[in-house]
């Protein structure tokens, strides 16, 4: 069957296209992108003004929980919420009970996934056995079952040994090792970024600089092994600034950031509900300066990437204690609106960056088959309706958690629809569009 | 003493001293002074809150606060209930929401709270009805120390506004620094933080306080010296080398008191280490109004159960 | 506004009751004068200038604030509290002749609370009352001892006493 998508304003920066265009899909692949495409014998979807049609998003940190955690994700829910959030494929985190540290764990994830028929699934091995920090994974048995980078997120890989030996066995197979970059002992047991607010509610920080050591690590240790070493959910300036430095060294190094990170600071810790573990994630919010320097790196290139670290919780483990609650929010299905809102509609950068960082270079960090409209490509297409209002309801979201800061947020920016392998498998039902 | 402009405070609870506005604290001192002469009384009982049942619910050790409020609820004729639990149990046991919503099920008025946690109170706050009253949460808030601190220096030096205050000890890990902090500086007292770099919150010039790591320059002319407990574990988290030479550099002397202002009050909310913070000559020296500290507890609290028995003016109005 | 009592038959009314006060107990021995707060005190303190003008000795005055004894303290679910005020009495009451000093007297209860006040603070001898006005409307059966003026009126009316200490001048009005 063909379909045609007729008359939004198509964006592809891998192709340099951002224009009026018609977009022509043969079963799950795409055919064309051009003007005055003929309509015989195809389906024709009227894309409205305003509207932007554009690879299917990519995000390349999310924890679907499945196997082992299921009362807080799944990979049927949490790939339902990706497709609500506009995500055609999402990369996820080994950190699961067990771990993705050997084939099998893998090949369940994928088969779950297929069976879901949603976004397409692309899971990350551990880089250590159990992610204990111990004996490497069997990485080249990961790659070849279908993982597409390495990491044990959660923590940072525990010794600079370890990393080093991780990054040099990955780039025999041209995969990423991915970091959460943090140095364990200067964070202890802080749970909140250390600065004004942490000091005045009474919750032992985190600074900056712990994440900074990490970057630092890895930097130095991509130099000396070559491979590709990519910046998991980079929060801090310190950050920011090591990743600038490899870059012009010319060093092999990718960085992501939050939602949650570019919109809030670690004033959402008092207000509007103060001790709201909702606004308790690994790294923590960060002082205005590190936000503003976050946002300096999304306009200015630095940042490649925009990922959600998506981690559900349950509500009854979010409902105690702040220093008691687990670290992490969801944010498959807000991550667009607050693209859209802060970044977009607030004039930092332009509707093509905003691609290029949640669908280009997501493809291109975890060398993915999408994040392009090329001919040929599979016929992953997310359509954006960038001035359609939305107001967060968390107890509305597809995700079988609801543990996220901005419930009652309304928020310029919108997903229209969403398309895998030429497949609507969400709409909009506020868009005027229908597929 | 002029009376307080406000007869009721604007929250149901008492989470910390940053919601309170300076006429609120105002109120619940002048109100203390009216309890503290109930504990003068042959009989030292009155009947103001019969009939209410108040909930002492610690999650800590901590028999000088949970004493203070208990005597404080008895002589308001309360009915109380005290529920000790070790964090040890915590860990296997129902969550502090669950413990909350099992209490709210006996209807208690207010439930008094220490908890280990930073934000326990407001956590207890937002499920409950009672009124939830900080008797210490981790390392936020210790409101009533900071309001019993602030009586008895307003009943030493009539006046609150004006004072040099220096708070030298453990500031990080302090519940009654942060408490005491808020409380003086909306009393327009001058306040200076004084301890090991290793020890002093970040930004904590943005609290509106002179900080240093020179003790003499913060006890210089000092008209209050609170010394703040230095605990033992902290040395293992290599905060100071030890005991013996954080007292060398910082604790309280009668040599660095004779910078002092001549009728300086030297303060320490408990339990004391001699010879840590605090030199026992200090500790027991003329200038100390340690004990006056701990009788002033008892009215304040008195004070602080009595203003919230009510419900809020807020409330009411609603 | 009708003014019932003014300055000048304030003024008398009170000598009246100092003298009727030395008269019922032969002198001021033992006596202690304990106004209720606020406008009681007023009074008290007026009777002990009285009561030393004629016998030339010197009665003990105290205050008491009887707040914390209401009977309608905890009855509203939710409500501000009444402000509490200090309560003076900085002598022993036990043996005393306690003479409890209230503005008006009208359904009992400020009494009641004032008695139960005072036995907290020791075994007086006795306890008398003196108001100056009484407005009759007794929910208790509570009595005065000595009145300075007995003044019929409907619920619906409310009297008001002006004190110079608090009000800047002396009348009863009745509203
Ligand atoms: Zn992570």
């Amino acid at each position: 069957m063909k379909r045609l998508l007729k008359g939004g304003r198509v964006i592809d920066p891998g192709n340099g296209i951002d224009g009026m265009h018609d977009v022509l899909i043969d079963g799950d692949r795409i055919v064309r992108v051009g003007r005055d495409i003929p309509v015989e014998g195809v389906t024709v979807v009227e894309v409205p003004d305003g509207y932007v049609v554009c690879p299917g998003l990519i995000d390349i940190h999310v924890h679907l929980r499945e196997p082992g955690q299921e009362h807080k994700e799944t990979v049927a829910s949490g790939t339902a919420s990706a497709v609500a959030g506009g995500f055609t494929a999402v990369a996820c985190m080994p950190n699961t009970t067990p771990v993705n540290d050997n084939a099998n764990v893998t090949a369940y994830i994928l088969a779950k996934a297929a069976e879901a028929g949603l976004a397409r699934v692309y899971p990350i091995g551990a880089v250590s056995r159990g992610s204990k920090g111990e004996l490497l994974a069997d990485i080249a048995e990961l790659k070849a079952a279908g993982c597409v980078a390495i990491t044990d997120d959660g923590h940072p890989t525990a010794s600079a040994l370890l990393l080093r030996r991780a990054l040099e066995y990955a780039g025999m197979f041209g995969i990423p090792v991915i970091e959460h970059c943090e140095d364990q002992s200067l964070k202890g047991d802080g749970v909140a970024h250390e600065g004004f607010h942490a000091a005045s509610l009474g919750l032992r920080g985190i600074p900056g600089a712990c994440e900074a050591l990490g970057v630092e690590r890895g930097v130095l240790l991509a130099e000396l092994t070559g491979s590709h070493f990519h910046v998991a959910h980079m929060s801090a300036r310190a950050s920011l600034r090591a990743v600038r430095k490899a870059k012009e060294a010319g060093i092999r190094v990718t960085c992501e950031v939050t939602p949650h990170h570019f919109t809030l600071t670690d004033e959402s810790l008092l207000t509007p509900v103060a001790y709201d573990t909702n606004t308790k994630m690994n790294p923590p919010l960060r002082e205005a300066a590190d936000r503003d320097a976050i946002l300096g790196g999304i306009v200015d290139g630095s940042v490649d990437l925009i990922a959600t670290d998506h981690a559900p919780h349950h509500y009854d483990e979010k409902n105690v204690e702040f220093d008691r609650a687990p670290f992490g929010i969801v944010g498959l299905e807000t991550a667009v609106p607050l693209s859209l809102d802060r970044l977009v509609h607030s004039g930092l950068i332009r509707l093509p960056r905003l691609v290029e960082l949640m669908a280009t270079n997501p493809a291109r960090v975890l060398n993915l088959p999408g994040g392009t409209l090329s001919e040929g490509a599979p016929a992953d297409i997310t359509i954006l309706a960038p001035d359609l209002k939305v107001r967060i309801v968390a107890n509305a979201l597809r995700s079988r958690s609801k543990n996220m800061p901005f419930d009652g947020w309304e928020l310029r920016g919108s997903v229209a629809a969403t398309m895998v392998g030429g497949r609507p498998v969400f709409v909009n039902p506020e868009a005027s569009i229908r597929l | 003493m002029t009376p307080a402009a406000i007869t009721a405070l604007r929250h149901k609870d008492l989470l910390g001293i940053a919601d309170l506005a300076a006429d609120e604290i105002s109120l619940v001192l002048d109100t203390a002074e009216a309890m503290k002469e109930i504990g003068s009384r042959p009989i030292k009982k009155v009947p103001a809150l019969r009939g209410k049942t108040i909930v002492n619910l610690f999650f800590e050790p901590s028999t000088r606060t949970r004493t203070s409020f208990e005597i404080a609820e008895k002589r308001l004729s309360a009915d109380t209930l005290n529920i000790a639990i070790s964090s040890s149990s915590v860990v296997k046991g129902e969550t502090l929401a669950d413990t909350a919503l099992n209490l709210e099920a006996m209807n208690p008025d207010m439930i008094v709270l220490r908890h280990s946690s930073s934000g326990a109170c407001h956590l207890l706050a937002r499920i409950c009805r009672s009124a939830i009253i900080n008797a210490g949460d981790g390392m936020h808030e210790h409101p009533t120390q900071a309001l019993l601190d602030a009586f008895t220096i307003r009943e030493r030096k009539k006046r609150l506004a004006g004072l040099k205050v220096a708070i030298v000890g453990d500031l990080l890990h302090s519940r009654v620094l942060r408490s005491n902090i808020h409380l003086l500086t909306k009393m327009g007292a001058e306040v200076w933080v004084c301890g090991p770099p290793t020890l002093i919150p970040t930004e904590i010039r943005r609290f509106g306080v002179r900080a240093t790591s020179v003790v003499e320059e913060a006890v210089r002319d000092a008209d209050v010296i609170m010394l703040l407990r230095i605990q033992l574990e902290r040395m293992e988290g290599a905060f100071f080398p030890s005991l013996r030479e954080y007292f060398n550099v910082f604790g309280m002397t009668e040599k660095r008191l004779e910078l002092a202002s001549p009728d300086v009050m030297i303060m320490h909310p408990g339990p004391m280490n001699r010879g840590v913070e605090i030199a026992s000559e200090v500790a027991d020296g003329p200038y100390s109004v340690i004990l006056d500290q701990v009788h002033n507890g008892v009215a304040v609290r008195m004070a602080v159960l009595y203003l919230l028995a009510g419900g809020s003016e807020h409330e009411a109005a609603a | 506004m009708p003014v019932v009592m003014d300055a000048d038959r304030i003024g008398r009314t009170l000598t009246r009751i100092a003298h009727e006060i030395v008269e019922r107990n032969k002198g001021v021995e033992d006596l202690a004068l304990v106004g209720i707060r606020t406008r009681g005190v007023h009074i008290a303190r007026r009777l002990a200038r009285s009561l030393k003008e004629i016998t030339g000795d010197e009665v003990p005055t105290g205050a008491l604030d009887i707040t914390l004894y209401r009977d309608d303290l905890m009855r509203h679910a939710v409500g501000p509290q009444p402000l509490v005020r200090r309560t003076e009495i900085l002598f022993s009451i036990d043996d005393r002749k306690v003479l409890l000093v209230d503005d008006v007297l009208y359904t009992g209860r400020t009494t009641r609370a004032a008695l139960d006040a005072l036995i907290d603070f020791g075994r007086p001898r006795s306890i008398q009352l003196v108001v100056l006005v009484d407005r009759g409307h007794r929910e208790l059966p509570i009595k005065a001892d000595y009145v300075g003026k007995n003044l019929p009126t409907s619920p619906e009316e409310s009297i008001q006493v002006r004190l110079m200490e608090s009000d800047g001048q002396d009348e009863v009005v009745l509203q």
